[in-house]
């Protein structure tokens, strides 16, 4: 883990490197330009952002998914405990311990919540006792899932679908995993359930989390570091305390001015910086 | 009056007349009605996997027959031969999923669909070339299966039974439950079903949708096999035999093109119909309704219920 150290040599050794990605599109649209970031391992890492930013076509480079929107990661590299990860299948992937939850949960609809779950341990080769004993893990995290266990997911609500779906990556055991927009389309109180609980699988499990979220608020409050994304780039980057001090986040991103209260020449200004830093 | 007497009244008295005869009768539909279902089986399974209607499945029956019969030609015994006409269509499974399917991954539906046309024009040049054009006769007995016929004394009068459609009856029976229990219980069927339901969110799970295609069309080869041999028992193996198989699509209309059981209700369903229709209305519409009852019968249910009788319900939570 040399290269490791230069990026942040305090802390644990970098689980992930995305080192300058670039990603077109069709072989036309170029959505990243150059996107660079590192997640420790252990830590919870956030990727921010306004809608087209960049945030779920970076977590699909990563997990290779890009392929299936005919996407390609033109230039950079990806390093996953050191190991280049660019031409690996999604399949090779998450036998290596990362694992993608998709915007949107998927989880497949004509299977009951268990059958969606035992999905997520297709790459196990540990038997099946393994398997049922993490089944269990995840019913002790989720217990709505357990209650719900013989529904078919399609009749299951958001919540439970969002729960459904960490809950079927956890079961392929990962080392990491990469949650895009888990708080898309919940009630508020949902969104903090599913964050306290990602929180409890980084601490006990020692999972590892990148996530995408627009609630920048939220994902703030649980994340350990951010990276703000706008129109491909990194343009700020920093622990998650210094990120929601910060003036410009505060003012972009939590929605709350500094100062009092904003009259109407001072949304002007917030647009005019808002294209500037674009 | 005459004709409202002709179709409502004539024909039911007529098989309460003769129930002998109309036992033959549904016992003739019942034997059809298997056989239209295990090549509907052989749409639905590639179909559930890959979202393809696999245009090449009824060529794939005569293939399959014909390479069993072609190695049993060469001087194999009728197990071997067996067993190899498996090996070979394990063989086409993989081949398809690599140079075909591979491909094409990601592509519209329709692109991939011509491409099962195009398979199936090179199975048809590849087995003609290999085994000739000319029919062949089934080794029915070489293989262990039954070749006479009971008959059986019942309302003062008697059924005949093939002791073949007895057989076909059964190992469609076995071949189905092995497969409902393969899809609901294994692994490996709980992955075909997710890639059914969400192609993009299997693969993120890591499943590989190579493997599974593979699998399933090795399947859909098994399925054709079984066919092939009840079908060439009961007429030749020829390349005939492929019209046949688009009777399968009337019957995937009615059960639903996702559904294994929807593939044998619907089955039975356009047997047991079609010969019904043909001896007791046929004489009004002028014999031969049974070349055309079927697509009828499909196109009603097109309009009042497309996704047919077992289709897979289209969530939709409000």
């Amino acid at each position: 883990m040399s290269a490791a150290e230069n990026t942040n040599p305090q802390a644990a050794p970098d689980i992930l490197q995305v080192n300058n990605i670039e990603v077109i599109y069709s072989h036309v649209i170029l959505v990243l330009k150059g996107v660079s970031l590192t997640v420790p391992e252990g830590g919870i890492v956030a990727i921010l952002g306004a809608n087209g930013a960049g945030k779920t076509t970076t977590l699909r480079a990563i997990s290779n998914l890009l392929q299936g929107e005919r996407g390609d990661v033109t230039k950079g590299n990806i390093l996953f405990e050191g190991n280049e990860i660019q031409n690996l299948t999604p399949n090779e992937l998450v036998r290596r311990g990362c694992i993608q939850v998709m915007e949107g949960r998927h989880v497949f609809e004509h299977l009951s919540i268990e059958e969606n779950l035992l999905t997520g341990a297709y790459t196990r080769k540990d038997g099946g006792a393994a398997i049922k004993r993490d089944l269990e893990l995840v019913y002790n995290y989720f217990p709505r899932l357990r209650e719900r266990r013989k529904a078919l997911a399609g009749y299951t609500s958001g919540g439970e679908q969002q729960m459904c779906a960490v809950g079927r990556a956890l079961m392929s055991r990962p080392k990491m995993i990469l949650l895009d927009e888990p708080s898309m389309g919940l009630a508020p109180q949902l969104v903090d359930e599913i964050f306290e609980i990602v929180n409890a699988l980084n601490k006990k499990e020692g999972v590892t989390f990148l996530l995408a979220e627009q609630n920048t608020n939220v994902a703030l409050r649980y994340a350990t570091y951010g990276y703000i994304l706008e129109s491909g780039r990194v343009v700020m980057d920093g622990e998650a305390k210094e990120l929601r001090e910060n003036e410009d986040v505060k003012e972009f991103y939590l929605g709350v001015g500094g100062e009092g209260r904003k009259s109407f020449r001072d949304v002007k200004h917030y647009k005019r910086r808002k294209r500037w830093l674009a | 009056m005459e004709l409202l007497y002709n179709i409502f009244i004539a024909p039911f008295v007529e098989m309460g007349a003769t129930p002998d005869f109309l036992l033959q009768v549904l016992w003739e539909g019942f034997v059809a009605g298997t056989l239209y279902a295990l090549i509907a089986l052989g749409f639905v399974l590639i179909f559930k996997a890959s979202g393809v209607f696999n245009f090449a499945q009824g060529i794939m029956v005569v293939f399959s027959a014909l390479t069993l019969v072609g190695f049993y030609a060469a001087g194999l015994p009728a197990y071997v031969s067996l067993f190899l006409a498996l090996v070979v269509m394990a063989v086409l499974a993989w081949s398809v999923e690599r140079f075909v399917m591979r491909p094409l991954v990601n592509q519209p539906e329709l692109i991939l669909f011509m491409a099962t046309i195009g398979l199936s024009y090179f199975l048809i040049g590849l087995g003609e070339f290999i085994f000739g054009g000319e029919p062949k006769s089934m080794i029915t007995e070489e293989l262990g299966l039954p070749t006479g016929s009971t008959t059986i004394d019942i309302f003062g009068g008697f059924v005949i039974l093939q002791h073949l459609d007895i057989a076909a009856a059964i190992i469609a029976a076995i071949l189905v439950i092995c497969l409902a229990l393969f899809f609901s219980k294994t692994r490996i069927g709980r992955a075909l079903r997710a890639v059914a339901d969400d192609h993009q969110a299997a693969l993120s799970v890591g499943i590989s949708l190579n493997q599974i295609w593979a699998i399933v069309w090795f399947a859909a080869g098994i399925v054709a096999l079984a066919t092939g041999i009840m079908w060439g028992a009961r007429s030749d193996v020829s390349f005939a035999l492929q019209i046949v198989a688009l009777k399968a699509l009337p019957v995937l209309i009615l059960g639903g093109f996702t559904s294994v059981p929807g593939a044998i209700i619907g089955g039975l369903i356009i047997g047991f119909g079609e010969k019904l229709f043909e001896v007791y209305w046929g004489g009004l519409l002028g014999g031969g309704v049974e070349a055309w009852f079927a697509y009828v019968i499909a196109l009603i249910f097109l309009m009042f219920r497309p996704q047919g009788l077992f289709g897979e319900k289209i969530i939709e939570r409000v």
